[in-house]
């Protein structure tokens, strides 16, 4: 809990900084709006104003400024607009009894969640095994390893499209295998990079110890590699999840989609909705806080179980 | 002493191809270990006394000459666990509790859960360390996880033990107290002891025979008996005879010692 009141001056400086810049990235909307309701702007035209500076503008109608904190489609919106949208399409939802209808964030946080939980259980698995063939084999060792690093220099965007249209192909009905199989392919590098180096992680006596016992491979693996590797593990596992959460949302975003977080971001943009934009954007941001937070928990328990202090 | 050595090196050679030439870790080495014989290999860095530990211990090969351990080769005395082997490190497992680290041999080898229980218990009591069985490695201070390192060697059921500089990254108190320990240990368990050292008053101390080795390449250049008698306090380092012994050590590393 030592950690709670650093953690709360960053926020509160954060907040602090997004509610300064929200008066000159609105004040061009402001005036545009305060001009049609017949007050008195200068320069007068919307013409005029796009050849004149956001400072220059916030000086001569200093008056106005105060407008663009409540503006219906702001460019940036407040940190209050964005809190009462989140509101608006969760908790309400839930007071009016309908927690789950087509505008609820909570159904769609839900969605993307789901796909998320698959891609990264799925990734998790392809990484574990491939970093286990890696330190066992040098034939996979050479040969994968570089095919894994390319793996993560291809734009996921650029490949999300494919991997949908490829599904589809193959008749997979619906969004959620490609999404999970999107979210998998950048979650999986982490854990096989980090349990990579877990399962290696073992000094050279303490294998040479366990050969003193004619130890078998297997036991080597489940009473020294494995044990020895938790602690990487947890650490990819942690920065695993959120490239889950990213890659689920990539997967919504250019494909059409018509439910989870990233398809609400699509929608927002194209319907000229910041608000509901920012709410998506809010709620995928605490849904990574939430797993990491969760994942987080799991390793200090573990490692506590396991004598060693976190 | 019987007439069936423990340990037989003849001629042993072992030579590591590198990238600047072969280097001779050991050449044409002979020595013959008898049960019950407490055996220190003392020599500069270099001189092969490691690498000849870890040959009894199958985990160098030699690439000429033959040796026996228990009149088996080196890989049939590790199959059969003829030898417990102690590193220079303790290496204790820091997920594993000091009961656990001990009894990890003995899952391996497949003893059931009750005989498991008794030899943890018995060993711990063997090096003093009885009642610290539930705690963590890193609650212990270093020469008690190094005595945790041991018993660990102790726990299963061979009558050799190699130690490679098991006390070497411990300060001077401490070893003097562990190097006491340890001729206890000897006496009362009667294994066979091979032990790795750079320090001459602690291989004159324990051993009942010194083996003097030199570098490039890696050879004994003396085997030394010692007189001392197996009773040994710690004053025992003052006598004439003890220094007389150490004086034949020193002799023997200058004689091997090439200044190139």
């Amino acid at each position: 809990m030592r950690s709670l009141l650093p953690i709360l001056t960053v926020l509160a400086a954060l907040l602090g900084i997004w509610y300064l810049a929200v008066a000159p990235m609105n004040i061009r909307v402001a005036l545009d709006q305060v001009e049609r309701s017949g007050a008195a702007v200068e320069p007068a035209t919307s013409v005029e104003r796009r050849a004149t500076s956001v400072w220059r503008l916030m000086w001569d109608n200093s008056e106005h400024v105060a407008a663009g904190y409540a503006l219906e489609r702001p460019r940036l919106p407040t940190p209050a607009q964005v809190g009462g949208e989140l509101w608006k399409t969760t908790g309400q939802m839930v007071e009016r009894g309908r927690p789950f209808s087509k505008r609820s964030l909570l159904r769609h946080s839900w969605i993307t969640l789901q796909s998320t939980l698959w891609g990264f259980l799925l990734g998790t698995t392809l990484g574990l095994l491939g970093a286990i063939a890696i330190v066992y084999s040098r034939v996979v060792r050479m040969s994968l390893l570089p095919w894994a690093i390319i793996s993560q220099t291809i734009p996921i965007v650029a490949l999300a499209p494919m991997i949908i249209v490829l599904s589809s192909q193959v008749g997979i009905e619906g969004r959620g295998v490609p999404k999970a199989i999107i979210s998998a392919y950048l979650c999986y590098f982490p854990v096989l990079v980090g349990m990579t180096k877990g399962l290696q992680s073992p000094a050279l006596a303490q294998l040479d110890l366990l050969r003193t016992y004619s130890a078998s491979g297997l036991q080597s693996f489940f009473k020294l590699r494995l044990p020895a590797s938790v602690p990487f593990l947890f650490t990819s596992l942690k920065i695993g999840i959120a490239a889950a959460l990213v890659g689920t949302i990539v997967g919504e975003l250019p494909t059409g989609a018509v439910s989870g977080l990233g398809a609400r971001i699509l929608i927002g943009d194209q319907f000229g909705t910041p608000l509901a934009i920012w709410a998506a954007l809010a709620m995928a941001a605490m849904l990574a806080g939430l797993l990491v937070t969760l994942l987080d928990l799991l390793q200090r328990a573990t490692l506590k179980r396991m004598g060693m202090q976190a | 002493m019987t007439s069936n050595p423990v340990i037989s090196a003849k001629d042993l050679s072992l030579t590591f191809q590198t990238n600047d030439g072969p280097v001779h870790a050991l050449k044409d080495v002979s020595l013959t270990v008898n049960k019950g014989d407490f055996v220190s290999f003392i020599g500069p860095s270099g001189c092969g006394k490691t690498t000849f530990l870890r040959c009894m211990a199958d985990l160098e090969h030699p690439t000429g000459g033959t040796i026996s351990v228990n009149g088996l080769s080196p890989e049939e005395a590790r199959k059969s666990r003829a030898y417990g082997y102690v590193f220079q490190a303790a290496g204790l497992y820091p997920w594993r509790t000091i009961g656990g680290n001990v009894r990890l041999p003995l899952e391996i080898m497949g003893y059931d859960k009750a005989e498991q229980a008794a030899r943890v218990a018995r060993v711990l009591e063997l090096v003093d360390l009885a009642g610290f069985e539930k705690k963590f490695p890193w609650q212990l201070s270093g020469g008690m996880q190094q005595r945790a390192s041991i018993a660990r060697a102790l726990a299963f059921d061979a009558d050799i033990l190699l130690m490679d500089e098991p006390f070497g990254a411990l300060d001077e108190i401490v070893r003097d107290h562990l190097n006491e320990q340890l001729l206890h240990l000897w006496e009362r368990t009667n294994k066979t002891i091979c032990f790795v050292t750079h320090s001459i008053p602690e291989a004159v101390y324990l051993s009942t025979k010194i083996v003097v080795m030199s570098p490039r390449p890696g050879r004994i250049t003396d085997v030394i008996d010692s007189p001392l008698p197996k009773e040994r306090p710690l004053e025992i380092r003052d006598t004439p005879g003890f220094l007389d012994v150490a004086h034949r050590v020193r002799e023997g590393l200058r004689a091997g010692q090439s200044y190139d």
